[in-house]
């Protein structure tokens, strides 16, 4: 029987069948973060339940953490019990955690990657619905609650329904300015918000095989946009390359060993998936988004659209509620459209060569007059990357704030907020109402779009420049 | 560990939107607690209170017939976005017991499976008949997870088909860690052979 890359990893890891499509599987790397774990450590301590395999789980701060100086204690009383909680926790159950202090500090779902951690052919969680973005090496990964968090901790298993897969196949080659951001966003726009509910995406074809590594993080990192489960990628030449030499990546004849394993996560040439569906890439633009969910999305040549000519009578009302939100008007042109605030940020899109792609587009100009722009490096060794680089001193020539990493304005836990009314050009993942701060407008698009953005004042066609 | 969930009867209010996501059924600054608790009155913050904090009279949940409610009646997607377990917490401590919509994000199905309040999934036209029988005052629907069975005094009757998992956690309002606790004899084998 041919099997699909998610159904090999999904039988590498039944502990037990349950029921019919119910199994209880083996977790092989948890990563915690300060938000969604406290409820979950209270309850084992509550219970005098145990950590399974702390050796396997992971911890770090990311997302209600300060990204101005470090040196200072956190000025948020609330923000900062959690953060000790998570120290407390760490320390009680014998958990790795790279706290403020640490060099390795970052975004949880950077940070995995970054380590080497994350690896083909795992089972990944963390209770943060962008743990999507390690399927990017053919692992499956997946967010969840902060009960389940309790029952990984304790059990280091998961018991989860074997969700349905769907084949995503993005064929043809990108225009030079189209980004790996822009071929996820048209896919999302192409098959809606829920168009992958109850599925794991796995994305195939040549425009995802020309991928590098960090670009399919970012594609794999929003198919919880699509409302998938998971996203995954069967890993390559590519994916092996990224990953020798990390520091948790074994060596030697333990690193033949892993190869040839990895090697085994794909799918067969004959392998059924559940639904199918296609995107050709050559015929995507730069997206950018003009409504409240990140299916509201057109390319940068679009208008905003009109609700009254859209199909059915949800949508009609959900663009105009989305529109009045927006504080936009049928027909305007999106490019023009000014704004206030740029956010480079996020476990989406923050990797070194985001802010590579950014800098180049911003080197040797200025930031508009109107605008505030700010650079939030995925974690701090990224951030210590981009100065090895000079690119700090690129950003912050051109006006914008380099700060420390962390999840930061993408969800607006720590004092990186838009103000009511303000309009942002944001690197991340979601434009949902008050995402970035109540009242705040969010347009999602890719680094360079929003470096572009940046300079202009306005959204604008970075192809034009 | 909750109460198990077997059959409920209760006041019916709409929110007749789609793609509700989780950010706005509780804002992120809510989100800095260590507890399970507290959440009730910051459910739907951003709409159900205007920037002064007074309530937003315009919001279906503040309406004098939503008053005591604890079914929700939605629309497609409900849940998206963030997997924040404190939404959930916040639905269930404001008092919904039940939640019917065409459709929900996934995370948030198992979420709920695992904090006593049942998701239940019905085509969009009966939701859309639901939400008529709303418009005349106060409503109430019956929900009977034993029977997969949702009803009315008009006459509707649906059947829903709950995951079968969930479905069992809420009836016997299992404590799941600690039924996987009694499969340590599988998890110590699966290690073993995976050392």
């Amino acid at each position: 029987m041919t099997r699909t890359l998610f159904d090999r990893v999904w039988d590498a890891h039944v502990v037990r069948e349950l029921a019919d499509g119910v199994a209880l599987l083996y977790v092989d790397l948890h990563l915690v973060h300060e938000v969604t774990s406290p409820q979950a450590f209270a309850g084992l301590k509550r219970e005098k339940r145990t950590v399974r395999r702390p050796e396997r789980t992971l911890a770090t701060v990311d997302h209600n953490v300060p990204t101005g100086e470090r040196s200072v204690p956190i000025a948020d009383a609330v923000a900062a019990r959690q953060v000790d909680a998570l120290s407390a926790n760490a320390r009680e159950f014998g958990i790795e955690l790279f706290d403020l202090q640490s060099p390795g500090q970052g975004i949880v779902h950077v940070i995995g990657p970054e380590l080497g951690a994350t690896q083909p052919g795992m089972l990944i969680v963390c209770g943060d619905s962008h743990t999507a973005t390690h399927g990017a090496f053919g692992a499956f990964a997946l967010g969840i609650g902060t009960s389940e968090v309790e029952h990984v901790l304790a059990t280091q298993c998961i018991v989860l329904n074997k969700p349905r897969n769907l084949e995503a196949r993005i064929t043809g080659r990108r225009a030079p300015g189209v980004a790996a951001k822009d071929l996820i966003l048209a896919l999302i726009g192409k098959i809606g918000t829920a168009g992958a509910s109850g599925h794991v995406i796995e994305y195939t074809g040549d425009a995802v095989s020309a991928l590098s590594m960090e670009e399919r993080m970012t594609v794999c990192n929003m198919s919880i946009e699509a409302g998938a489960r998971a996203g995954m990628i069967a890993p390559d030449e590519v994916t092996f390359d990224y990953l020798e030499g990390r520091p948790r990546v074994p060596t030697g004849a333990a690193w033949s060993a892993a190869l040839g394993r990895w090697q085994t996560f794909r799918s067969d040439a004959t392998a059924h998936y559940d639904a199918q569906v296609r995107l050709d890439a050559a015929t995507v633009g730069p997206q950018v988004t003009w409504g409240t969910t990140p299916g509201m999305v057109a390319d940068i040549t679009g208008r905003v659209p009109d609700p009254a000519q859209l199909a059915t009578e949800h949508e009609r009302q959900a663009a105009a509620r989305a529109l009045e939100y927006m504080g936009l008007v049928p027909g305007t042109p999106l490019e023009g459209i000014p704004i206030d605030r740029v956010f480079l940020g996020s476990c989406t899109n923050a990797r070194i060569e985001d802010l590579r792609t950014a800098a180049e587009v911003v080197r040797g100009r200025h930031v508009a007059s109107r605008v505030r722009a700010m650079v939030v490096p995925g974690s701090q060794r990224v951030k210590a990357q981009a100065e090895r680089e000079g690119l700090d001193r690129v950003f912050t020539d051109a006006g914008f704030e380099w700060r420390n990493a962390g999840c930061s304005m993408c969800l607006g836990m720590n004092a990186d907020v838009l103000g009511a009314g303000e309009r942002c050009a944001a690197t991340s993942n979601r434009n949902f109402e008050g995402r970035q701060g109540r009242g705040g407008r969010t347009h999602l698009m890719s680094p360079a779009m929003a470096a572009a953005a940046a300079i202009e004042g306005h959204l604008v066609d970075v192809r034009a420049w | 560990m909750v109460a198990p969930f077997v059959r409920h009867r209760g006041r019916a209010v709409t929110l007749p939107r789609r793609d509700v996501d989780t950010d706005q059924i509780i804002p992120k600054q809510f989100l800095k607690g260590v507890e399970r608790t507290g959440f009730g009155p910051a459910l739907f913050h951003d709409w159900r209170y205007r920037p002064d904090g007074s309530p937003d009279p315009a919001f279906e949940l503040n309406s004098p017939d939503a008053q005591g409610a604890t079914i929700l009646i939605t629309g497609p997607n409900f849940g998206c976005g963030s997997s924040r377990e404190h939404a959930v917490w916040a639905l269930a401590q404001y008092g919904f017991r039940a939640i019917i919509a065409p459709s929900f994000a996934d995370i948030f199905v198992a979420n709920c499976y695992r904090n006593g309040v049942l998701p239940v999934r019905l085509p969009a036209t009966l939701v859309d008949a639901l939400i008529r029988s709303t418009e005349g005052g106060v409503y109430e629907v019956m929900v009977d997870l034993e029977q997969q069975v949702i009803s009315d005094d008009r006459g509707f009757s649906a059947r829903f088909s709950a995951e079968p998992y969930g479905r069992e956690l809420l009836l016997r309002g299992l404590d799941e860690i600690g039924r996987t606790l009694l499969e340590e004899p599988s998890i110590a084998a699966y290690e073993r052979s995976h050392a």
